[in-house]
């Protein structure tokens, strides 16, 4: 049965009522009206829906409701604004990379976790921190160039 | 560039009556600019200038496309057409595409002619709206047009520069009211006509260029609504139910299992099956627990084993052939004879989201939000799954996930609005993922089988080269009839069942030379998840993995170089300079199979040539493999493509397309095949139907762009997926000395060939 959680989304607080096995991503969707997070799979496959708890890359379909509660939950949105762009964000501009775009949420958020944590890291280190990522587009190639970009900016 | 901003104000009412609270909704309005205008807009027909651009009071340009980008930057080519033609700068530039209320049926994105035929109609709509608009300017100032000259939009008097006049002050806020000639076809072919003159490609600026896409930074940002994020007041939340087995039908449904859902309803019209909620949380549930009772029906498939076997036995549905020479004459008389036979498994859209629509049908008119790239074929589709008049539909499209073909996504938008019908509310559908793959048209499984006659110094006499296959039309590649949908089959409408395949396009000169296609029936008519239609370049990496791997063969037997052998048998100097320009890029070393082999233990390496045409683009690519002999496994480090498709608008775009293509195509060559057996598809994921990963994408993508201005802008969206598979098969081959001859190039098969 429902039950009532607070969510702290990009540093907002909102209360929801929610099956505790819902999904974080329906209630982000859903509930709270946020785009960002793609549904893609629904099974941790393909990493449309990441957004960050507590600063991880976190695939949102697969994770309940009740587990994010009471955590700091980071989207697309929250990370950059065209004012105030994260730099994979400015990267993926200059670069010009998504085609459709549906699966870049998650190759952002999974790269800025990854570049929190990993300065000046190597083209294989950025292809393994990446992989399991789905691109249907087939920009893989135009998102290495834009990862490697911002990795120089934030070193 | 804000198109919101020229929303009228009635419009924003109305917007907010009927609580349509997104911004993709507002851009689609964008078609409204002169909604101030004192006159009426006229019909939107092709004859009327109006249907093509508008100029808003302050100078902004809106072009009105009918077909729609998939985020390759057709929309960009085309706004650079238009810009360099009517001498404005491509800030002023606003495109709206892909809306039955504003748009004219261009097509839809089809067959790469986006830019080709979609491109060259807005090229003359902006060349007359210019001619116009000069005449305008010629009777204001007393002048003969020829004195006039136009630059960023401002025409003045070439010896008088006090005299000017702006587009805007000419016509801003103001239709033109002024007709334009066109060729009376809907769809691809439609071509306008003007006595404008257009630009000599000598003169441009702003084509050629390479200015940056519309929609990146929206994507980037996540400002930007795909499809699934439209929502609309009162809108419910939709789940289709499939069956176990392909091709049972409901017997009984159980509403009670779903009792204690809130709000979760049944949807029940014969076959068609779904459930709505309020919450889409609510409505997966639903459609997880619903307790159904199918048929039993016989297995509908064979066992995928066979699946080859079955195509080379299957009774010809429908076959086609070019012939030119006397083919059995020269196989009579050849010093030698080689022959090989190929397979292409079928091969899924997986698009990267499962389909998702929004329908909304009310008494006086409906509304789809769609991400189907041929919104107007779905309005029709639509309306007669619903049987109402096809006026009465507006179809949205709204950027979904990429769709390279005949996906999911139009299916989607038929079960929308079904639902929406049933249950009178706006009706929002997204598919799981299960259905994403399990349940898309398919690309068709085929058997290629290539023949050639060659005289004792190794002369080809003779080629005879065969494809035997599902058709690509099985299921249309438009969604203009509901029978080409899964609702509307399932609801009991017929499709037309079309049966087509495809010829090689490619140019070589051989004398005798026999091209034939045979189709053969669906392994299970109707609502199938096996039905095969369209998905990028249909048919052109299947039959061009043969007939390119097979020009090796013979190559090869004949102790030439593959290059060489190429180009003796090219004529066309388009051609030959695509093979020139890979080879050099790649820098080629030629000589026989082998020539270019590398070991490092149980690693060899090789390179294989392919090329093709597509529609008068030509492409070749030479691909660079390194293969574990002992388990099979391929990497393909390096890709480089010689691309040739006569005119380029937008370098940067066309460059990124080709390399999307590259990495599309690698995953179709190597990796991509539908698993099934006896009764279902059993490729329903990520994990079932694998992808290229990118830790096992190119390193090095080298792109060598070939201009040809005095040529028409032949098409990219396609072209480079056609012989990538041949290219890295032909590697493969110098690689290991063995063939692969059965797609997709996986350790599996290449073990199955080399061990």
């Amino acid at each position: 049965m429902a039950e009532r959680f607070t969510l702290r989304v990009n540093g907002q607080t909102h209360t929801i009522e929610a099956d505790p096995e819902m999904p974080l991503l329906y209630a982000l969707r859903d509930d709270l009206g946020m785009s960002n997070p793609h549904f893609g799979c629904g099974l941790s496959q393909c990493g449309a829906c990441t957004v960050h708890v507590d600063g991880v890359a976190t695939r949102s379909c697969v994770t309940p409701v009740s587990k994010a509660a009471g955590h700091d939950v980071v989207t697309l949105q929250g990370l950059g604004t065209p004012e105030k762009p994260h730099p994979l964000q400015t990267a993926y501009v200059e670069e010009q990379v998504p085609q459709c775009g549906y699966c870049i949420n998650g190759w952002i958020m999974t790269a800025a976790a990854f570049l929190n944590t990993h300065k000046k890291p190597t083209d294989a280190q950025i292809r393994e921190a990446l992989t399991g990522l789905k691109c249907r587009c087939g920009t893989h190639t135009a998102i290495l160039r834009a990862v490697k970009r911002a990795a120089e900016k934030m070193a | 560039m804000n198109a919101e901003t020229n929303l009228s104000l009635s419009r924003r009412a109305l917007l907010q009556s009927t609580g349509a609270l997104v911004v993709s909704f507002s851009l689609a309005e964008a078609g409204e600019v002169l909604a101030a205008a004192a006159d009426k807009k006229p019909p939107l027909v092709p004859t009327e200038l109006d249907s093509w651009l508008a100029v808003s009071k302050d100078g902004m340009v809106t072009i009105y496309f009918g077909k729609m980008d998939g985020g390759q930057g057709t929309d960009l080519a085309i706004a650079q057409i238009v810009a360099e033609e009517l001498d404005v700068p491509m800030k002023s530039v606003t495109v709206v595409q892909g809306d039955t209320l504003w748009t004219v049926n261009q097509g839809g994105a089809s067959g790469s002619t986006g830019v080709r035929f979609g491109g060259a109609a807005l090229r003359v709509a902006a060349a007359e709206a210019r001619r116009v608009l000069v005449n305008k300017a010629a009777e204001k100032f007393g002048v003969g047009a020829d004195q006039l000259k136009v630059a960023d939009g401002v025409i003045s008097v070439a010896n008088d520069a006090t005299k000017k006049v702006s587009y805007a002050e000419l016509i801003g806020g103001q239709y033109f009211h002024s007709e334009i000639g066109w060729n009376k076809q809907y769809g691809n072919p439609l071509a306008l006509t003007s006595p404008a003159k257009v630009k000599s490609p000598s003169e441009y600026k702003i084509v050629g260029q390479s200015p940056k896409r519309f929609d990146v930074e929206g994507k980037v940002f996540g400002t930007k609504p795909w499809v699934s994020d439209i929502k609309v007041d009162g809108m419910l939340h939709g789940r289709m139910i499939r069956p176990p087995i392909a091709g049972a039908s409901v017997v009984a449904v159980d509403e009670s299992s779903i009792a204690g859902i809130p709000g979760a309803k049944v949807v029940r019209k014969g076959d068609f099956l779904g459930v709505v909620a309020p919450k889409e949380w609510d409505a997966i549930k639903a459609s997880r627990d619903l307790k159904v009772t199918w048929s039993q029906v016989a297995d509908p498939f064979p066992d995928m084993a066979q699946l080859y076997d079955h195509i080379r036995k299957a009774p010809v549905t429908k076959s086609d052939k070019q012939e030119k020479g006397n083919i059995e004459a020269q196989f009579a008389k050849a010093a030698k004879i080689i022959e090989a036979e190929y397979e292409w498994p079928f091969q899924s859209h997986a698009s990267m989201g499962p389909g998702c629509a929004v329908a909304d049908v009310r008494a006086d008119g409906v509304t789809v939000w769609t991400g189907t790239q041929k919104p107007h074929f779905a309005a029709q589709g639509v309306a007669g799954v619903l049987g109402v008049p096809v006026e009465k539909v507006r179809a949205i499209w709204v950027t979904g996930p990429g769709s390279y073909g005949r996906n999911d996504a139009g299916d989607v938008t038929v079960d929308a609005a079904v639902l929406s019908q049933a249950v009178g509310k706006p009706v929002r559908v997204q598919y799981m993922r299960y259905e994403g793959h399990g349940w898309d048209p398919k690309a068709p499984a085929s058997v290629h089988k290539g023949r050639a006659a060659l005289d004792a110094q190794g002369n080809v006499l003779a080629i005879d080269f065969n494809s035997k296959g599902f058709s690509r039309l099985e299921t249309n590649s438009t969604e203009s009839d509901p029978g080409d949908t899964l609702g509307g089959m399932l609801l009991g409408h017929k499709g037309a069942r079309t049966a087509a395949f495809n010829l090689p396009e490619n140019m070589y000169t051989f004398e005798n030379k026999r091209l034939s296609w045979e189709t053969i029936a669906a392994l299970l008519p109707g609502a199938s998840p096996l039905r095969t239609s369209h998905m990028r370049d249909p048919l052109g990496p299947q039959i061009t993995f043969a007939s390119e791997s097979f020009i090796d063969e013979v190559a090869y037997a004949v102790g030439a170089d593959p290059v060489e052998f190429r180009l003796k048998y090219l004529t066309e100097p388009r051609d030959i300079a695509a093979i020139k320009a890979v080879a050099e890029k790649a820098g080629w070393k030629p000589g026989k199979a082998g020539a270019r082999r590398t070991r490092r233990g149980d690693i060899v390496t090789g390179r294989g040539i392919a090329y093709t045409q597509r529609g008068n683009t030509i492409v070749a690519i030479v691909a660079d493999v390194e293969v574990n002999e002992r388990t099979g496994e391929l990497r393909v480090p390096r890709v480089t493509v010689a691309h040739d498709c006569g005119l380029i608008i937008n370098p940067d775009a066309l460059r990124r397309v080709v390399e999307g293509n590259v990495v599309q195509g690698l995953s179709r060559s190597i990796y991509e095949e539908v698993q099934f057996d006896r009764q279902q598809v059993k490729s329903v994921d990520w994990l079932t139907y694998r992808i290229v990963d990118i830790t096992e994408a190119p390193t090095q993508i080298d792109v060598v762009l070939l201009n040809h201005p005095e040529s028409i802008p032949t098409g990219a969206g396609e072209a480079t997926m056609r012989p990538l598979a041949a290219a890295i098969g032909n590697a493969i081959f110098e690689a290991t000395g063995t063939r692969v001859r059965r797609a997709p190039l996986n350790p599996q098969h290449i073990k199955a060939s080399t061990v």
